[in-house]
């Protein structure tokens, strides 16, 4: 195990990491994001879904440094009296679990796509390819778009408020499957001709376990470079959908649908409701991109 | 060349049906449009009428064949939300949006293109370094953000600039034109710049990997070794090389304007084709959704069009026919 | 430390390449690497000089270094380049590009990569002639079919305005000799010439550089790790071995009497014309690492005839009578002299 963590210490990944200080500042604060997000309930100076702590008298609160600042709300409050900052903080648990979700979600089909295309060849190939292709050439916030508002179209309203979370991670991830389905088409293309592979097939090991144990350990660099770069993306496409009122239900706000609500009060200049939940956005994923910048530069040594 | 133009117009086709196909079968399927038109009364006769006149009694195949004449022809129906034509809503509202996204892509390349060559060129310059942590910023920054800050900057602290609507507009036949005024001019700055900035970034981006990547080549360097100077080598060899994929990928990236334009059209409330349509999304108003994907894909497929041609015209090895190649 | 001058066979009276003591250092993660190190040899006015040596011996790497375009990070560190008597390795940008092409010319390895695909060869001739000369448009475009004629292209009059995809690999490279000679350089820098090329076209090619070399009167630096081109073309040659000169002198010696342990183990092993050299026969190992390069001789692990002298110092090239290497076994005060059992002598 020691032996493990040396050799991980001393590899070039580490070594690149430690090298860029960029890159470390930006996993401390994507870090700082995850751990506000994860324990808000811990952390969090107020519930802001606790409607009895909530008094109008608290409303518009400027933050805690201006004049009229109150020490009890750090970045301010806003028109319902609510805690910006905690606000934010659990806006991000949303943000942040539609992001990893709908990226998994579009990992997974699209890994499987990827696979079932490059292992299967033939008219299955070029039929998924084909529609990886149409979809690809247009933006992923439309797609999302789109699938969400037929989905809204096609289920009662109490059902859609229901399941509205699921819905956008359907959404964002279907919009995200064909960059992972393509790279792991193409990485599984180049493995199934390697002798190792052809080698498996001649002693009778069945397709999928082939599949599984040889093709998907050689795929897993590439498609963790598109994650991480994804993960930032599908963040802003759930923030730009609850910006736009048609991402998540509002009684669970995410980063996006707290700058909504904010937006309406910049003309009347209480700007922190909107600006700090926006900061809170642009710091999540531009360490999240940041990170992904990295990882794609530490594992494409030809760009170093 | 016609024979390369009218293979990819071919080529084009199978798209658009499969578009035409799903935006139909929303249509058809999804939500039940007779009973969103009839309201609450209505007679069993009206309801078969109404059914037999949106043709819905016929089959999948004829259904979609109508869909299809009618798309043609530019009929799509009335808006659920707004019992008007949708043609005609679209047609109102395109000018509007044309007009953000012309801006926008003109400031993408006028300004991407240039930072991505210098970045590529002179990479460890403290310039390239400003411009790539811009850049960056800018990947990072949703739309909407980028929208809202320069409205709380440019509006609503400093005053200079509308932070909604287009400002006056002057018609021109059915066009409505916000160039030819000063407030229209004003209008149209901070919208620009929030649509452009992703594509901006993006383009600088894609220009200085591929900078990057073509310096890196033999015929770069034997170009070098062959004595010519750096103008020759860089704009002349290495821009020109660079070009070709990156015409590719910008002009997609071109096409993700009218996109991100609905995003745009929401914060300054632009009354565009984007704001229609984010409308008929909250309202599940499925003909003005179906309409605006065709339209959409019409507009992908024709950039891919010129983008293919352009492709064609900076690229010798597609020009010339093979026949004419080879041979010791 | 006796240095022994170099005795180029050219014509003229001095040579036109100089190249003293010439060191490249890479700095990595890991440290400076050397990849070359006190490399020296003269080339004088019409001579073919041959390098030879196994694949990262610095062949290629000496020759970016003379015409001033080594891969950065990699930087000369030391020792110095003339070109006829002027010295041109530590010359600011501008000046030395004027060098490349019009002075010095250079032929790459890769026919197929090295012209731009999307400039027909007419154009990259005229801009490389217009670049150096004093031509106009017309003057330049009449000599670059003379130029395409001279090296070999049927029908060039109409081939001048073809792009570089619609030649075969061989005449691609004929295209690239052209564009290497067309401002009239004294010297050619070829780097692996035919390696790329099929076998039967690879004797056309070097047929054509000697031929255009004699009649041009230009001296040429030809990298190859090809034994059998060096034997047919060069005067004489020099043998790289871990970022140093092992050997170097007249071809006809070093082929048929080398006097360095390790040439002598190279050209026991001489392959088929269209093989690399992988491991050599009689000689244990492999060329080490530019990261860990042995103290004293650098084949010293490698050596049949190694002594403790061997290990410790570092030999300069010595005389040996026909060639000169960088060999203790030279030196008349080593406690070991060279024994008469080379395979050849």
């Amino acid at each position: 195990m020691s032996g493990a963590l040396a050799r991980a210490l001393d590899s070039d990944l580490w070594w690149s990491f430690r090298r860029s200080p960029t890159t470390v500042v930006s996993a401390v604060v994507a870090l700082i994001c995850v751990l506000g997000a994860l324990l808000a309930p811990v952390l969090a100076p107020h519930n802001p879904f606790d409607l009895a702590t909530l008094s109008l008298g608290d409303a518009f609160k400027p933050p805690a440094w201006t004049p009229e600042g109150d020490a009890a709300f750090p970045l301010g409050s806003d028109d319902q009296g609510r805690d910006v900052l905690s606000a934010i903080m659990y806006g991000a648990r949303i943000s942040l679990l539609v992001g990893v979700c709908s990226v998994l979600f579009a990992t997974v089909v699209g890994v499987v796509i990827g696979l079932l295309a490059g292992y299967l060849g033939g008219a299955i190939d070029s039929l998924l390819m084909r529609i990886a292709d149409i979809q690809l050439t247009f933006p992923s916030i439309l797609i999302a778009l789109l699938v969400d508002g037929v989905v809204r179209a096609a289920l009662p309203p109490e059902v859609h408020e229901r399941i509205g979370l699921f819905v956008v991670i359907f959404a964002i991830g279907i919009s995200a499957w064909p960059a992972f389905a393509r790279t792991v088409r193409g990485s599984t293309l180049v493995e199934r001709n390697k002798e190792y592979v052809l080698a498996a097939r001649v002693i009778g090991i069945s397709q999928a376990r082939i599949m599984l144990t040889h093709v998907l350990p050689n795929v897993v660099g590439p498609v963790l470079v598109i994650a991480t770069l994804g993960l930032g993306g599908a963040i802003i496409t759930e923030a730009t959908l609850s910006f736009l009122g048609v991402g998540v239900p509002s009684t669970q706000p995410s980063l996006g649908t707290l700058i909504r609500i904010g937006n309406d009060f910049l003309f009347s200049g209480e700007w922190w409701i909107t600006i700090f939940p926006g900061l809170a956005l642009i710091a999540m994923v531009l360490s999240v991109n940041l990170l992904g910048d990295w990882l794609r530069d530490a594992l494409n040594p030809r760009l170093r | 060349m016609l024979a390369f133009v009218i293979s990819r117009i071919l080529q084009a086709i199978p798209v658009m049906l499969a578009v035409a196909l799903i935006s139909f079968a929303m249509f058809a399927y999804v939500g039940d449009p007779v009973s969103i038109m009839l309201g609450q009364d209505f007679t069993e006769a009206q309801r078969t009428q109404l059914i037999h006149d949106l043709g819905l009694d016929q089959s999948f195949l004829m259904q979609f064949a109508t869909f299809i004449g009618n798309a043609v022809q530019g009929n799509f129906g009335l808006s659920y939300r707004l019992s008007r034509p949708v043609a005609e809503l679209i047609a109102e509202r395109a000018p509007a949006t044309l007009e953000l996204a012309f801006c926008a892509a003109a400031l993408a390349m006028l300004i991407g293109v240039p930072m991505g060559v210098y970045t590529g060129l002179y990479r460890n310059s403290w310039l390239s370094r400003a411009f790539l942590t811009f850049s960056l910023v800018g990947v990072s920054l949703p739309t909407f953000l980028i929208g809202i800050l320069l409205i709380l900057i440019f509006s609503v602290w400093l005053g200079w600039l509308p932070s909604f609507g287009r400002g006056e507009v002057v018609q021109l036949g059915w066009w409505s034109t916000g160039f030819l005024t000063w407030s229209g001019i004003k209008a149209l700055i901070l919208p620009s710049v929030t649509l452009g900035m992703f594509q901006l970034t993006l383009i600088m981006r894609l220009v200085r990997a591929e900078m990057l990547e073509v310096l890196r080549t033999d015929y770069i360097k034997f170009a070098r070794a062959r004595g010519l100077g750096n103008r020759a080598v860089h704009f002349g060899h290495a821009l020109k090389n660079t070009l070709v994929p990156v015409i590719t990928i910008a002009g997609l990236q071109l096409g993700g304007i009218i996109a991100f334009a609905i995003v745009t059209e929401t914060v300054f409330q632009w009354p565009g084709m984007g704001l229609l349509f984010i409308q008929s999304v909250s309202a599940a108003d499925i003909p003005v959704m179906a309409a605006y994907l065709m339209l959409i894909a019409l507009i992908f497929v024709t950039i891919n069009l010129v983008v293919d041609l352009l492709y064609y015209l900076v690229d010798p090895r597609l020009r010339i026919g093979r026949g004419a190649a080879g041979g010791h | 430390m006796m240095q022994v001058q170099d005795r180029p066979l050219g014509r003229g009276p001095g040579p036109i390449l100089e190249v003293r003591d010439l060191r490249v250092e890479f700095p990595t993660r890991r440290g400076v690497l050397t990849a070359l190190d006190g490399v020296s040899f003269d080339i004088a006015p019409g001579e073919v000089l041959g390098v030879v040596g196994e694949s990262g011996a610095g062949k290629s790497m000496t020759g970016a270094a003379i015409i001033g375009l080594l891969e950065p990070p990699g930087r000369i560190a030391g020792g110095e380049i003339r070109l006829n008597g002027r010295r041109i390795d530590n010359l600011p940008y501008e000046p030395m590009r004027r060098i490349r092409g019009r002075e010095i010319g250079a032929i790459f390895q890769d026919p197929l990569t090295t012209l731009n695909p999307l400039y027909t060869v007419g154009r990259q001739l005229i801009e490389t002639m217009q670049t150096h000369l004093d031509l106009s448009d017309r003057e330049a475009r009449q000599r670059a079919i003379g130029w395409l004629e001279m090296v070999g292209i049927p029908a060039a009059a109409q081939r001048v305005d073809s792009y570089p995809h619609e030649f075969s690999g061989g005449m691609r490279q004929r295209v690239v000799i052209a564009l290497a000679l067309c401002a009239e350089p004294k010297l050619i820098v070829a780097d692996e010439p035919t390696t790329a090329l099929d076998v039967s076209i690879q004797a056309q090619i070097i047929a054509l550089l000697k031929r255009l070399a004699r009649e041009k009167g230009t001296a040429m630096m030809l990298v190859t790790h090809d034994m059998g081109v060096i034997a047919e073309t060069a005067d004489r040659v020099a043998v790289m071995y871990a970022g140093r000169v092992a050997e170097i002198g007249p071809v006809r010696d070093v082929v048929k009497a080398p006097k360095h342990p390790y040439t002598d183990g190279l050209m026991a092993s001489i392959p088929p014309l269209d093989r690399k050299v992988h491991h050599l026969a009689g000689i244990e190992g492999a060329m080490p690492r530019l990261s860990a390069i042995p103290r004293g001789c650098a084949f010293n692990p490698r050596c049949p005839h190694v002594f403790d002298r061997c290990r410790v110092e570092r030999p300069e090239l010595l005389d040996t009578g026909t060639t000169r290497a960088a060999c203790w076994l030279y030196d008349p005060a080593s406690e070991k002299q060279a024994p008469e059992l080379f395979r050849h002598a």
